[in-house]
Formats: structure tokens, sequence, C-alpha cells
């Protein structure tokens, strides 16, 4: 069946910020779900909130509105557009649930407007626990024992009835938000509250727990004919009870039979068919290791983060066949783009085993509660391939960039045998690693078998790995030794480490295709991955295809994490893009499967392999580029300069010289030094004994960092010698190659620009201006643009600044740079040599194309003959407001309170004409109710206590209802503000926490003089407060504004919406 | 550490690969040809359609949940040789009765592993099936005589080494209908698909004439799958032409329907390199449907040899439009080259079961 003639218009909705449970791969599935309507010639309205995202580029959509995801918003659209369909399947559980609350109030059917993909029966038979459960009853899909429950008091009942421990799985929440097992009724009482208030329906499943099962993911497509096929299926290393999205997962399945394989495929495909879903459908199932016995977990009637995951692993696209789907085509009909000659009406064969890894931000949350369960955890996820499963695992684990070789954790080395098995009980970020230490010291599989319930394949699998490090730590350098363990994804330093002799004869990497069919045909798709001893499929490929053009390689910023976000992504696509424009081979090289960059059609050729420097040399040798491009793939990729300089490959752009410059201190002040520009004193120290020395030379508050840093990774304040003896503890626990830094902490504002630069002339597009002052993370700040409080002459200093900077360390491309406003003087604190976190939404609010001319400028061209002019960017008609999203519901025990290392996961953009119409839309993007009514709680530091007075008063005025602290409340009582004061937490009941769970509650500041630590007080306040989803302010700055924006008396319906495509 | 036998796969255009010995010893040599399927080696080795073949699997990692006792697709494994990149010492299943490499040495069956299967499976896809031998000796033999052995082979007399020596019944637990499966080298799941739908199936000889089966009043007959080139089969396609003619209902599976379209005046040919696995797309033309179905086979029908008086294509494969089924229109007789009984592979075209259950009924009426 063809294209329905009744589709001529389509909304896609996108799925808003990146947040824990929602990254990236929804980006991934909107562009290639954009490009696929606009490949049919249907106009394309896109919504989304998140501005650092590809698909909210002007070339994706005809009409992009980056609004915020709320129903008001979306009807305004609906209304001013007048789409004719909505594709509400690629844009998350956000897309989805948005698009059900149209549908379900008759907002969509009054305007005519169509539901495609799936109907909100579907929607409701997936979603919705009890039809979800009657539904798999009436096809005769077991379920696992379970009842739908909205009263706690109903959930422990059932819960005695079946017995514990049970899981709680609230309804409509990402992630798995809000549930949990309980294995006692206190604990039920407890995670099962917190579930029900989080449901937006108040509504959670009780189910048996079937903890230790195999948990197995069928990827599957469906068409309006009814054909039906798995794109892919998965096996999770972790069995159920740990979030597929926290376990480490293998493609295809690699422990069931054909019987177990089958059963399941067919099982899924009754599902998709009963659902009636056209297009994508992720379905997961708990396998009975003993019997045939299996239940239906979940079933995702969308693309999901498995799909991205299953598109990758095989080289299916389904977000762009679900697109199609949509509207009408059939998979017979939808050409496969990998062979070019068979259609989409296939399952890919695959030759080689995918594993992927999750990357967890417990390297900055040092107090996060690590345990992984049903809430899931990571940021993001790396994906290697491999020939064999030893070699996918090796990949994977360096991919993830936590300085690992192998599986083997330094830390574990000096546990006891009796502490590793004891570990093996903590299903944490280590789990795997802590297997691999136990089977190094030949744990028997039996017994860790019997706590982890990991199958016994994958610890014999991994028992081939620990084996083999043991024999090369052994000494054995035999050449046989040497090319298994090559084969095995053991690097030529690790190799050379152990057995501590040099390689007689090293191997270098070969390519294999990822071909969807097993080489059953000839494929056309430039999509490799290494291989140790095989063919070299990619050089083949290079020499057919010969085009003449030159070869330029981008290296991509591997796993999304906190700092180092979708952003880079969208840097890198948009390098690839424009170095095609320019007529060269676009090459990128990244591993991180939910982005746009690893769609093997984003650039001329992909590699997906680990960014490290013995992979990027086979890459090299194989591609023999004419130059590679390093700025736009994040701290990821500025890493590699210096092993791409020693390989004299030409690096376009800033040298690597200058990059050094910028990030050595004593270098970079030199620098500052020959540019005349004043930055906060600082000192550089090794030890716990010079950092004391410094801080006190320079006078307290200090700021404390290491050098090399993204995402103010391990930064602190230190008011004093505790916490610099804390924090250089901390950070002296690992392997500490470059120094700390050590700086003087000026609270002043902050602005910050991005330049495009040619070597000689720079193009600044904008200034922004930081709502928090300094010592709050710039990724956490919420960022105006243009800046609203700087005077002309600030204006022209930080100018002056960024040219001189620009000139002398002859920046071509992008640089950031980062300045404090301290007393009327302008300071810099930070230069970055490459692109940053805010090139997307300045490109897109100023319409400076920043990564095109960037790229250009590498390849030789001249801003002046580009049309943007060079200089300052005059400033346009729009105030556009950044604000930062977290994902702080999901990380038990960290500490909300922000400071200067980046706790952000994602962010908004409020567009408006006006400032406090741009603020609001920002904070309503970003999840504020903004409530008029209510109570608000203020706990406040010392020295932020005089700032309070004001903000309260405003609170105040629009008549909520204050409470706050002893020392917070008496201040505000003594200026005539009416406050109700609270006991503390350690005080008798009612207090604090009393009040808290009152719900009487709606705003709360709390800003504390410390935190991190789980144990204090402060950090438990404000804790209980993410999880009642109660607004928690932590700067006095970000108050100052919410109460303001509040005052202002806007309301969701009178947003007026913004076409980005006409700015 | 066990130290490894070395093995050899020789390939009639002269290339020797070298890797390791596992299965049993020895030189044996047949047509190499590759399976795409990730799961089901099991029902790989010991499906006869296989006969004379030496099978690479493309997936790399072979073994991974042993052996078992039930998924036997018949009582041995008829490969002449198998070719992996990778053999798991360490299988782990439920099931598990055996490794692979204890299999293989029970069947006698030389393999070869460490093999970079995808390079073999691209030159198989480049230059078709080819003649090889999976050798353990190379070192000890004449090679030149390997060599001409090699080139000299053919698969012969196929149906006759895999067919069963005499009658036999498989009861189901209804009883409803009588069928007699004319068996040229049958799947076991094609005898359980058709116990569960009710049908006690006799199982009898490929040399079986058309006037002993219908001595046995069957409600339909069922020509099973089987190895080798289909026109060799002189005798029953003559027996299956009677049958026909006589109009008794019909499904034949694999080289049942290769056979049922020699014996109704169509002809066969040789694919370049066949279609074995599990993710073949066959369009069904009548119900505009495209399923995802188990295939291995290295012949098809050649859809324009088809008399339009007699039948007609019902199914095409949707990657390169070969003939993968014929509705015949006289007679209450279809046939499919794809594996409705799946095993190993997508049982999504198990309704053909269905339909032949309801062709018998309906012939009854």
């Amino acid at each position: 069946m063809p294209k329905r003639s009744d589709i001529k218009k389509v909304l896609v909705i996108g799925s808003g910020p990146i947040v824990i449970g929602q990254a990236a791969e929804f980006d991934y599935a909107g562009t290639q779900a954009c490009r696929a309507l606009k490949e049919e010639g249907l106009e394309v309205v896109l919504i989304n909130s998140n501005p650092a995202t590809i698909m909210t580029d002007k070339a994706m959509a005809d009409k992009i509105y980056i609004e915020p995801l709320v129903p008001e918003v979306v009807k305004k659209i609906i209304r001013l557009e007048k789409p004719d369909s909505i594709l509400p399947t690629l844009g998350g559980q956000t897309g989805l649930n948005l698009a059900m609350e149209l549908a379900e109030e008759g907002f969509l059917e009054e305007q005519g407007v169509k539901l495609l993909g799936a109907n909100p029966e579907t929607i409701q038979k997936a979603e919705d626990r009890q039809a979800f459960k009657d539904t798999m009853l009436a096809i005769g899909e077991p379920c696992i024992p379970s009842k739908v429950v909205e009263e706690i008091d109903d959930a422990l009942a059932f819960a005695q009835e079946i017995g514990y421990p049970v899981i709680v799985r609230p309804a409509f929440t990402l992630g798995g938000t809000g549930g949990g097992i309980a294995y006692d009724p206190e604990q039920l009482r407890e995670i099962g509250s917190n579930g029900l208030r989080l449901s937006p329906i108040t509504q959670v499943l009780i189910e048996k727990c079937i903890a230790g099962w195999k948990e197995i993911e069928y990827e599957v497509v469906r068409d309006r004919k009814g054909n039906v096929i798995t794109v892919c299926n998965m096996e999770n290393i972790d069995p159920v009870g740990i979030h597929t999205g926290d376990s480490v997962v293998v493609a295809p399945s690699q422990t069931l039979t054909d019987k177990e394989y089958q059963m399941l495929r067919s099982a899924a495909l009754n599902i998709i068919t009963e659902l009636k879903i056209e297009g994508g459908c992720n379905v997961q199932f708990a396998l009975y290791p003993n019997s045939f016995e299996y239940a239906v977990i979940e079933v995702n009637p969308r693309v999901s983060r498995s799909s991205a995951l299953a598109s990758k692993a095989t080289g299916y696209p389904i977000a762009k066949v679900a697109a199609k789907i949509a509207i009408g085509y059939c998979l017979d009909e939808i050409p496969n783009a990998v062979t070019g000659k068979t259609c989409a009406c296939f399952e890919p064969a695959l030759d080689y085993c995918v594993v992927k890894f999750p990357r967890w931000p417990f390297d900055k949350f040092v107090y996060a509660d690590k345990e992984l369960g049903t809430q899931m955890k990571a940021t993001g996820e790396v994906m290697a391939i491999g020939q064999s499963f030893e070699l996918a695992m090796m990949k994977a684990a360096i991919s993830i960039e936590l300085g690992m070789e192998t599986l083997t954790l330094p830390e574990l080395a000096a546990k006891t045998e009796e502490e590793v098995i004891q570990l093996l009980h903590h299903a944490d970020d280590h789990r795997i690693f802590v297997v691999y230490e136990a089977l190094k010291r030949h744990v028997s599989w039996d017994v860790i078998f019997e706590i982890t319930k990991i199958d016994k394949w994958f610890l014999a699998k991994f028992q081939k790995l620990a084996d083999m490090e043991l024999r090369l730590a052994g000494g054995d350098d035999s050449e046989q030794t040497y090319v298994q363990a090559k084969k095995m994804g053991f690097l030529d330093k690790t190799i050379r480490r152990l057995t501590g002799k040099e390689i007689k004869k090293p191997m270098l990497a070969g390519y294999s295709m990822v071909d969807t069919c097993a080489a059953e045909f000839t494929a056309e798709t430039p999509y490799f991955y290494s291989n140790f001893g095989g063919d070299n499929e990619a050089a083949e490929y290079i020499a057919h295809r010969d085009s003449g053009k030159k070869k330029v390689v981008v290296f991509g910023s591997g796993p999304i994490r906190i700092g180092q976000g979708i952003e880079f992504d969208y840097c890198c696509v948009h390098c690839a893009w424009a170095l095609k424009e320019k007529g060269m081979e676009a090459v990128i090289a990244n591993n991180n499967p939910e982005t746009v960059s690893t769609d093997f059609d984003t650039g001329d050729r992909l590699y997906f392999d680990p960014l490290n420097p013995e992979y990027v040399k086979a890459l090299i040798e194989t591609e023999k580029p004419w130059g590679v491009v390093v700025q736009f793939g994040g701290q990821t990729a500025i890493k590699l300069t210096k092993f791409l300089k020693d390989m004299d490959v030409r690096i376009l752009g800033t040298s690597a010289d200058a990059i050094d410059e910028a990030e050595d201190r004593e270098r970079f002040d030199e620098l500052l030094e020959r540019c005349r520009i004043p930055r906060p004193v600082g000192e550089t120290v090794f030890t716990t004994q010079q950092a004391l020395e410094a801080a006190e030379r320079i006078g307290y508050p200090v700021l404390l960092r290491p050098s090399y840093v993204l995402g103010g990774q391990n930064m602190i304040i230190a008011h004093g010698e505790k916490d610099v003896r804390e924090y250089m503890a901390i950070i002296t626990a690992h392997e500490l190659e470059n120094p700390v830094l050590i700086d003087k902490y000026m609270m002043g504002i902050e602005a910050e620009v991005d330049a495009i630069c040619d070597g000689e002339d720079y193009l600044i597009p904008g200034i922004m201006e930081h709502i928090e002052r300094a010592g709050i993370h710039s990724g956490d700040s919420i960022s105006v643009y243009p800046a609203q409080n700087l005077s002309k002459r600030i204006q022209d200093t930080i100018v002056d600044y960024t040219a001189r900077l620009a000139k002398e360390l002859k920046i071509v491309g992008l640089m950031n740079i980062q300045y404090v406003i301290y007393n009327d003087e302008v300071y810099i604190i930070e230069v970055n040599p490459r692109s940053s976190r805010t090139v997307p939404y300045i490109s897109k609010v100023t319409g400076v194309p920043m990564v095109d001319l960037a790229t250009r400028c590498m390849l030789g061209e001249r801003l002046r003959d580009m049309g943007y002019g060079t200089g300052l960017y005059p400033v346009g008609d729009y105030i556009c407001v950044k604000v930062p999203v977290f994902s702080f519901q999901k990380l038990r025990d960290v500490d909300t309170q922000l400071g200067p290392e980046m706790k952000s996961t994602g962010e908004v953009l409020g567009v408006a004409k006006t400032l406090p119409e741009a603020i609001y839309k920002g904070l309503v993007a970003a999840g504020y109710k903004m409530k008029r009514e209510g109570g608000v709680l203020l706990t406040v530091r010392d020295a932020d206590k005089h700032d309070i007075v004001p903000i309260a008063d405003k609170f105040a005025s629009m008549g909520f209802t204050l409470y706050a602290t002893g020392g917070t409340a008496l201040r505000l009582n003594k200026n005539m503000i009416s406050t109700n004061a609270v006991r503390k937490m350690h005080e008798p009941h009612p207090n604090i926490e009393d009040l808290i769970e009152s719900g009487k509650v709606d705003y709360v500041i709390s800003i504390s003089q410390k935190g991190r630590d789980p144990h204090r007080d402060s950090v438990k306040i404000r804790r209980k407060v993410v999880e009642r989803s109660i607004p928690c302010i932590t700067a006095i700055d970000t108050a100052r504004v919410l109460a303001d924006c509040l005052s202002l008396g806007e309301q969701v319906e009178d947003i007026e919406v913004v076409d980005m495509t006409k700015i | 550490m066990e130290q490894k036998r070395k093995a050899w796969l020789v390939l009639a255009d002269g290339t020797v690969l070298e890797g390791e010995s596992f299965g049993a010893q020895g030189t044996s040599i047949g047509e190499i040809v590759f399976t795409t399927g990730m799961t089901g080696y099991q029902e790989v080795l010991t499906d006869p359609s296989y006969y004379g073949q030496i099978v690479t699997q493309t997936y790399p990692l072979i073994g991974n949940y042993g052996i078992n006792l039930d998924d036997m697709e018949s009582s041995a494994s008829h490969v002449r040789g198998y070719v992996v990149r990778e053999w798991c010492d360490q299988p782990s299943n439920f099931r598990v009765a055996m490794d692979i490499d204890q299999f293989l040495k029970q069947q006698n069956v030389v393999a070869i592993c460490g093999i970079d299967t995808r390079h073999l499976t691209k030159k198989i896809r480049e230059y078709g099936v080819m003649n090889g031998a999976v050798t353990t000796e190379y070192d000890r033999l004449d090679q030149a005589k390997l060599q001409e052995q090699i080139r000299a082979f053919s698969i012969t007399g196929a149906v006759q080494a895999v067919t069963c020596q005499s009658a036999r019944e498989e009861k189901s637990e209804k009883g409803l209908y009588r069928v007699v499966l004319m068996d040229f080298g049958y799947k076991r799941n094609i005898v359980r698909s058709l116990n569960s739908r009710g049908c006690d199936v006799t199982i009898v000889p490929a040399s079986t004439t058309a006037q002993e089966i219908l001595s046995m009043h069957p409600d339909g007959v069922m020509l099973s799958n089987g190895p080798g080139d289909p026109e060799e089969n002189v005798g029953p396609i003559g027996e299956i032409k009677k049958l026909f003619d006589h109009g008794v209902p019909m499904f034949g599976i694999c080289l049942g329907h290769q056979l049922t379209a020699l014996a109704t005046g169509a002809r066969t040919t040789k694919l370049k390199y066949g279609h074995r696995g599990a993710n073949q797309p066959v369009r069904d033309l009548a119900r505009d449907r495209t399923y995802i179905t188990s295939q291995n086979h290295g012949y098809a029908v050649e859809g324009e040899t088809v008399d339009p008086a007699i039948g007609q294509v019902s199914h095409v494969n949707a990657n390169d439009n070969t003939v993968e089924g014929v509705r015949y229109l006289r007679k209450p007789c279809f046939t499919v080259q794809f594996h409705p009984e799946a095993s190993a592979g997508p049982r999504d075209t198990s309704y053909l079961f269905d339909e032949f259950i309801a062709m018998m009924e309906k012939e009854a009426e």
C-alpha cells in the first residue's frame, strides 16, 4: 500500500530535555523521522523544548518550535499550524504522553488531527497496567502476577497475597521513575507511596518479583497490512531486576536455543499484532532459565532507547522505517538502504556480537546511591561490535572512558576473596568488574551464579578474558598467545604492560562491514567495525569507490555523560555535513549508539569503535585521511590531539600546541600575561600539603579542580582547610596524572561567549549572561542571550579579550570563553579551544551556523567572505533563556545543591520578545508548574540571609504562606515578613520533614553552606523535597528570578509561540 | 592448555584455509554452503536436506547452548562437514546434554573452527556454491589427489541416502486425519506440526508408489523436504504425478515443492548460492502479505515454466523474486519452497499447515 493521500502536514513531537531514561536516542529517532517525512514531500512541523538537538535545526522541518512540551502549547501550535496528523511515537514517553492527553480530551478529533503510528486504544493497552494485563491474557501471553493499585493499603494486601519481594512500577513514568523492589511491608509502604505520588494518574503496579530470570528484548516492526518482523533480539547479561538501561546488553541473544528464541519472537509478534501498532515496538520478556516458562514484562508502543541500539547493532534504520510506515507505506515497499537491492521486510542477520555498556554518572556523584535496580541511573551508553563476545566486551570497557583497558578494576585488587564475594551481592555499577575479579581469583561459577544469576555462558566468557589477562601477566609473550589476546580485545599497550615485554609482530586492526545480512548480499553500507586477523573491508570499500575527494575524519564524543551531552553530537554531525557540502569525504568515528552521528548515512563512512589511540591508529592507517577534526567531540576527541599530532596527522583548525596552551595552566598564565588579560589568582598543586599552603596564600574561598576537566568534574569551592583536605583525599584516590588547580573564587556575574575564528578574524554570535553568579557551573546556570546587565564597556572588554585570545592562540574553528565580572572588572575564568555546550542553541537563536562556519574556517576559508561579518554579531529581536534540567529524582543520595561541579543532564530554551516572557517559557519547559499559591519553605545559609528578604517578601505579597527554619525565620520576621518557624530535622516532631510530607509546601529554597554528604540534614531535606517532586531552588539568584517571574502573573495559555525558522 | 589440532578447509578454487579441528578427525568432501541463522545450529546439523554439504555458519559463536535431545530434526547428522568461527566449549542451557564437539564426534562430522567465515561467505556469494573438503590430514595426504576428488564431487543419490527404509506411523492425540508423508529426508517438525493438528502421520520411503499410498486411504499426502538435485528423483516424480492426477490433497515443502513442479511439467534450476537461513522474506501473493521464513535450498522452480493452466505462482522471494510457492488450480494441491515447519527459524507461516487441514476437510466433504 502506498503513502496515504490524506496526510500532507505532520506534527512531530520531540522528547524534550535530556534526562536519565530519555537521552539522545530520541534526537536520533526524531531526526530520522523528520528526514523520512520530508523525503516524501510532506510538510513537517516540529516541537521540542531541547535546543541542543539536531532535530530542531532549520533544515530538519518546515516549521520548528522550541517551546515547552505542555498540552497548552502543543494545542496552540496545532491551532496555528493546522497539521492533519501527529506523529507521537518517536518522541519518547514525553511525546507519547502528550499526544495521548490531547487525544483523550478529544482535542485532536475536534481539530481533525489524526494520530499516526498508533491509536489511543493501543497506547492505552500498552501503557495502562491493567489494560495491558487484560490484553495479554486475551491473547494467551503470560504476565507476571500483579495488581494495579491506587491506594497503599491495597498494595500491602496484594503483596501479602503473592508474597515478598514485590516490584513497584508506577504508571506513566519515565525510565521507571519511582519504582523499586520491596522486600517487606515497611519498604513497600515507602516505595509504594512514592510511586503513587510520581505517577501522573496515581497508579502503581505491584508485581511478583522474578529477579534472576533472563531478561530478553525484541524490537518488532509492523505495518498496516499486518506484516511483522523482528529487527533484533537482545539479552541482558544482568538478569531481571536491573533496569535494561542499566544492564550490560548483548545482541543477538547468546544463551537461547532456537526453540526459546522463536517462542519469544512469536510472542512479540503476537503482541504487536494485537496492539495493531503501525511502526516500531519494544517487547521485554522474562525467561525462566530452567524451563520454557516466560512472562511479558513490558511493551513500549514506540521507538525507544532499545530500538536505537537495535538500529545501530544491525544497521536497520527502525525510526526511518517506522516513520514511513506511519504515513502509509508497507514494509515490503520500503527499500533496504543497506543492500540497496532487498526490501525492508526482512530480519537482519548478524555475523558479529554486540555489547552495550551503560555509562553512569557516579564518577561525578561520588555520594550517590550506586545500587542498580528497576530505576534507571545511567546517563548514556556505548556500543561495541566484535566477531567474538570477548572482543566486543573489551571494546565496550574501553569506550566507556573510565580509564579501563581490561575488566580489571584496580581498586578491587586490595580486597580479600571474601570481600570480593561479598561485593557480588551488590548490583551496582561495578558488578561486572567484581565478577571479573572473582573469576580471576578462581571463585567457582556456581558461587558467582548463585549470587548474581548471571548466566554461566557469560561467566565462561569472562573467565576466558580473566585467564588471558593472568596468562599475559605471567609473562607469556608467545606469538600464539599474542594473536589470541588481540582477538579477545587486549590492547598492545595492555599486553606490553602485563607481559613486561615488547611486542614482536604487532597486529593492526582491519575492518568488517555491518551489512544486515551476514554477507549474503553485496551491501552498500559504509558502516565498519574493527576486527583482528580478518579482511579489511573498509580499505576495499575505499579503494573501490575512490572519489578523488579529500577525506576528513571527525572524532565524536562517546557516551553521553554529565558535562558532555548531545550538543557535541550536534557539532560533529554539522561538521560532517559541512565537510560534505565542501566536497570532502566526511568520516565519522564514534561509539555512542544513541546518536545521529552514528547513523551510517550521516557521514560518508562510519567507524563504530573505541575512541582510544590504538583503535584511532588503525582507523588512520586504513583511511589515510587528508585531515582530522578533534574540536567538536568534547573532551573525548580533544584528548586524542597529542596522539594524532605524534602520528603526524593533519589536525584541522586550532593547532595541537594552541590546545595545550589553553589547557596547560602555566602556559595559559603566560598567555594571559602576554595578552594582558586578568584572571583570578591561582596556583597549581599536586599534594594536599601544597594545596593547603596555596589556599592560604590566595585566601579563602578558593575553587579547586583538576586540570583538563569537562563539566566541572570534581570541582568544589572550599571555604576552609577542612574542605581542601576532604577534596584532596577524594581526588588523590584516583591516579593523579594532571595537577589540581586552585583559584581565588570571585562571586561575580558570569558571562560566556563562543567565537568562530579563522586565525585572524573572529565572529562572536552573541554574549551570554548567567543568572546565577559565579560558583555555579555554567552548565547548571540559567543563561540569557543577549546579555541584559552588562554595560557597553564590559561587553566591549569581553569582545576585546576574546579577540586578543583568538589571535594569540591562532584559533581556527571554535572557542568558548567564560568570564566573571567582579567589581566591574572582567576576569577570564577559562578558555576552551573547542566547541561547547552552548553552540547549538546560540546557532539557532542567532541564525549563525557556527559549526558550518567553523568547519569552513578549518578548510582555509575566511570569515569575512562568509557573509556573517566579523566581530560581535548584531543582536536579534528575541531573548533566549536556557534553563538547565536535572535528573535528581533518579539518583538517590545526590545533593541537589548546585555548585561548581555540573549536575544537570539537559537543557531547555525559552524564546520570547521580552526577558520575563522568555524566562517564564524556560521555566515552564524545564518542568516548573508555576503555581501561584501555597507554601514556600526557606532555609538559607547566613551569607544569603540578607538577600533572601526581598525574595521572601515577594512570595509573601503574592499570598504564599512562608515557612522557614530558625535563623531564616527569625531574619524574615524581624523584617516584618510573617513566617512560620519550622523545627529542624533532628528536632522533635512535627518538624521540617513533616511539613514537606504534609503537602503544604510548593516551593523550597534551600541554600546551605555545605552539601554533598548525604548524611547531612540539609542534603536529606533536599532529597526529600526532590522525591516529593517539589521544585527545590538552591541558589539565591535562581530564587529571585523565580519570584519575579511568578509575580508577573503570566499564564501558559498566553505563551506566544515562535517559529524558529523565521528568526 | 590442550594442544590444538590443526584442520584445513580446502576449496575447489585452490584456496586452503587453516583452522583448528573439532568434531571428528579425517577428511570429508562436500559442497560448501552457508547458512545465516543466528540460532538453530542443532536443527541445521540434523536437517537431512544438508546431505552432501559442508555447512558454514555465518554467525560466529556456535554451540553456545550445547546440544539437547529434543531438538533433533532427524536421528543423525547428514552434513559432510562443518565450518565455524568459534565453537563453545562451555555451553549453557537447561537442556544441554552434550557440547557440540561431542555431538559432531558422535556423528562423525569433520569440523573446523577458527575460520574467517565472513570471508568464506563472501567468496561463496561471489563464485557460487563450491566444492571443498574439511580435513585434519592435509599435511599428510596427497594434496593434488584431494583437489581432484574435490572437483569430481557431486551430490548423487541424496534422497535414497536419507529416506527411511520402511513405513512407520506417528499417531496424534486426536486422530482426526490420516496423512501419508513421503520421506525425501523429512524434518521431524513437519510430523510434529501435523500431529499437533490431529493428523496421524504415516511416514513412507521415497520409493513408495502412488498406488501403495492411495491404498492407505489418506486424507492427504505430505511431500517432505530433502537434499540434492530434484531432477534426479525420476521415480518419485512419476508417482507424485499419479497422486496429483488422482486428486488426493497434497502439500509439498522444499524438495516436495520442486518435485511436484517437475511432475506437472515445470522445470527447476540451481541457484548461485541458494537460500539458507531464518530471515528470508516471502510474499504470499494471494494474501498480499510478506512473511519471514526459514529456508534451506539450492534449487528453485523456474516460474515461467509453470503452466498457467495447471498452477500459478503463489509465493515469491521478496529479495530475488524466485518462486517460493505454487498453488495448483484444478487439483487440491499447493507447495512451498520455504519451511513452514520452521525448526530452525520463524514460525510465521505455520498457517499453511492449517490450510492443508482445511483442504483435506473440504475434499472429504
